[in-house]
């Protein structure tokens, strides 16, 4: 057993040692930037795809498909080979280029899904109003949409959390930092850190992002109630 | 693009080179004896988690207590980090296979029960009261009536986390054993955008495990066809299951 060692478990006094605490919030703000960005980023990609999925149908299957494939890609073999092909080395942009490209199914799939089906006669109803195509896109169907992109959004960032752990094998890792250094170190104490951290993030950004679609969405509370 | 200032029919050429080697063909790091070990470690995680798995979907299933469990169970196994839990294993139980199976169990438990127990639940409740009707005991209605019409989605989620667990599988390699992932670990240690033949090493292991998990996912896509089928055609009287997934379904679980 390695943890025989004499040390307690949980060793909190290792916070306290050699600035392990700024260690462990540096970490987690990593950890939360890359999330952040990931997810931003790709759904920046990806929303266009979706319209256009849904604008000229024969978009969506090759669509889904090819991002069903970068999907299936286990992430440990996608970020070495993005290390092996790209001159980026060890560096954030290869981290996120990876962590992008595993949020673009199901950002693409929900929003296309979502936006599909926005009832046809809630879109008559919109071009009979005289709205135009863009209009109509960014007053009524993505609001409509919405339930299902945020399910999409909640997905892909508790996923992304996870993934970004993994990044520590390439340099980065957020809280995934501190799941190396307990692992060197034979110390519990780190590792448990920041397991911890990173389920409560999760947690905490998937609440957060049911609370948001609550608040961007007033008239489905309206309707559950009535 | 490509690495450094090699071209890609450079790199292709090492990778060639690396793989003429006789010694990459035998012995414990040869391909196939890790190819062997990341299928042993695969299959044999999945197994138990099926074993776990499967038996409490019904239950909750048939009887109906515990639903939400089953459900959120799927959402909380997204969200916990399996590289944190595989070191974290190896911390406690030191070098051996335990720490791997610890995690690669956990990831797939999840989807396997979820799955399982909506498409319990999710069968017609009169086809259920059908079957009491004609004198069915609890147990006759779960295998013969309520398994076989759930069979699509039962597949469907033991193919989602087999495709999960060989690609985490990889990470094995990471506490000391073997696996396709020795070659991206070893590959990493030694520096993949210096070292020619460590480039050559995991850009081989990359390809093997997303190889793997693709020919998992076909695999279980055609035994799942053979499988909905053979158990529908037995039931046929109870009329067609649902479709097991659309590509038009958005993904909510």
């Amino acid at each position: 057993m390695l943890l025989a060692q004499s040390r307690p478990f949980p060793d909190w006094e290792w916070l306290s040692r050699s600035r392990n605490v700024d260690r462990v919030i540096d970490a987690f703000m990593q950890h939360i930037e890359l999330t952040v960005l990931a997810v931003l980023i790709g759904f920046v990609i990806a929303a266009p795809m979706a319209i256009a999925a849904v604008r000229w149908r024969p978009l969506y299957k090759p669509l889904l498909a090819f991002t069903g494939v970068l999907f299936t890609i286990p992430s440990l073999a996608l970020f070495v080979l993005l290390i092996a092909f790209l001159n980026t080395g060890l560096t954030r942009t290869t981290s996120l280029i990876g962590l992008v490209i595993y949020t673009l199914l199901i950002l693409f799939r929900n929003t296309a899904v979502g936006l599909d089906g926005v009832d046809p006669e809630v879109r008559e109803a919109a071009e009979a109003m005289g709205h135009t195509r863009r209009q109509q896109l960014l007053r009524v169907e993505l609001p409509v949409a919405l339930p299902v992109i945020i399910a999409g959004v909640r997905i892909a960032t508790v996923t992304t959390i996870g993934l970004v752990t993994i990044t520590a094998l390439i340099g980065q890792g957020g809280l995934g930092q501190l799941f190396l250094l307990g692992f060197q170190r034979r110390n519990p104490t780190a590792l448990l850190i920041g397991f911890v951290l990173s389920v409560l993030l999760a947690v905490v950004a998937d609440l957060a992002l049911v609370a948001l679609e609550r608040g961007l969405t007033p008239w489905s509370r309206a309707r559950t109630v009535s | 693009m490509v690495a450094g200032t090699d071209g890609l029919v450079n790199v292709l050429a090492e990778v060639v080179r690396w793989l003429s080697d006789a010694t990459r063909w035998s012995g414990t790091n040869g391909i196939p004896a890790r190819l062997l070990e990341h299928i042993g470690y695969s299959i044999g995680a999945t197994v138990i988690a099926m074993v776990i798995a499967l038996p409490l979907a019904f239950w909750i299933g048939h009887t109906g207590r515990g639903g939400t469990l089953a459900v959120n169970v799927a959402n909380v196994g997204r969200a916990i980090p399996t590289f944190g839990l595989i070191l974290g294993a190896f911390v406690v139980f030191g070098l051996n296979l335990i720490p791997v199976y610890i995690a690669l169990v956990l990831l797939a438990i999840p989807p396997i029960l979820t799955n399982a127990y909506v498409g319990i639940r999710e069968v017609d409740a009169e086809v259920r009261e059908a079957a009491e009707g004609m004198g069915m005991t609890g147990a006759q209605v779960l295998a013969r009536v309520e398994i076989p019409v759930a069979m699509p989605l039962i597949m469907t989620g033991i193919r989602t986390s087999a495709v999960q667990v060989v690609a985490t599988a990889t990470l094995a390699a990471f506490v000391g054993l073997g696996g396709l992932g020795r070659y991206l670990i070893d590959g990493l240690a030694q520096g993949v955008q210096f070292n020619v033949a460590a480039r050559s090493m995991v850009i081989v292991g990359a390809a093997l495990v997303a190889l793997l998990a693709v020919l998992t996912e076909f695999l279980l896509d055609q035994l799942e066809r053979i499988v909905v089928s053979s158990a529908l055609h037995r039931e046929r009287a109870l009329g067609p299951a649902e479709p097991a997934e659309s590509s038009n379904a958005p993904i909510v679980t």
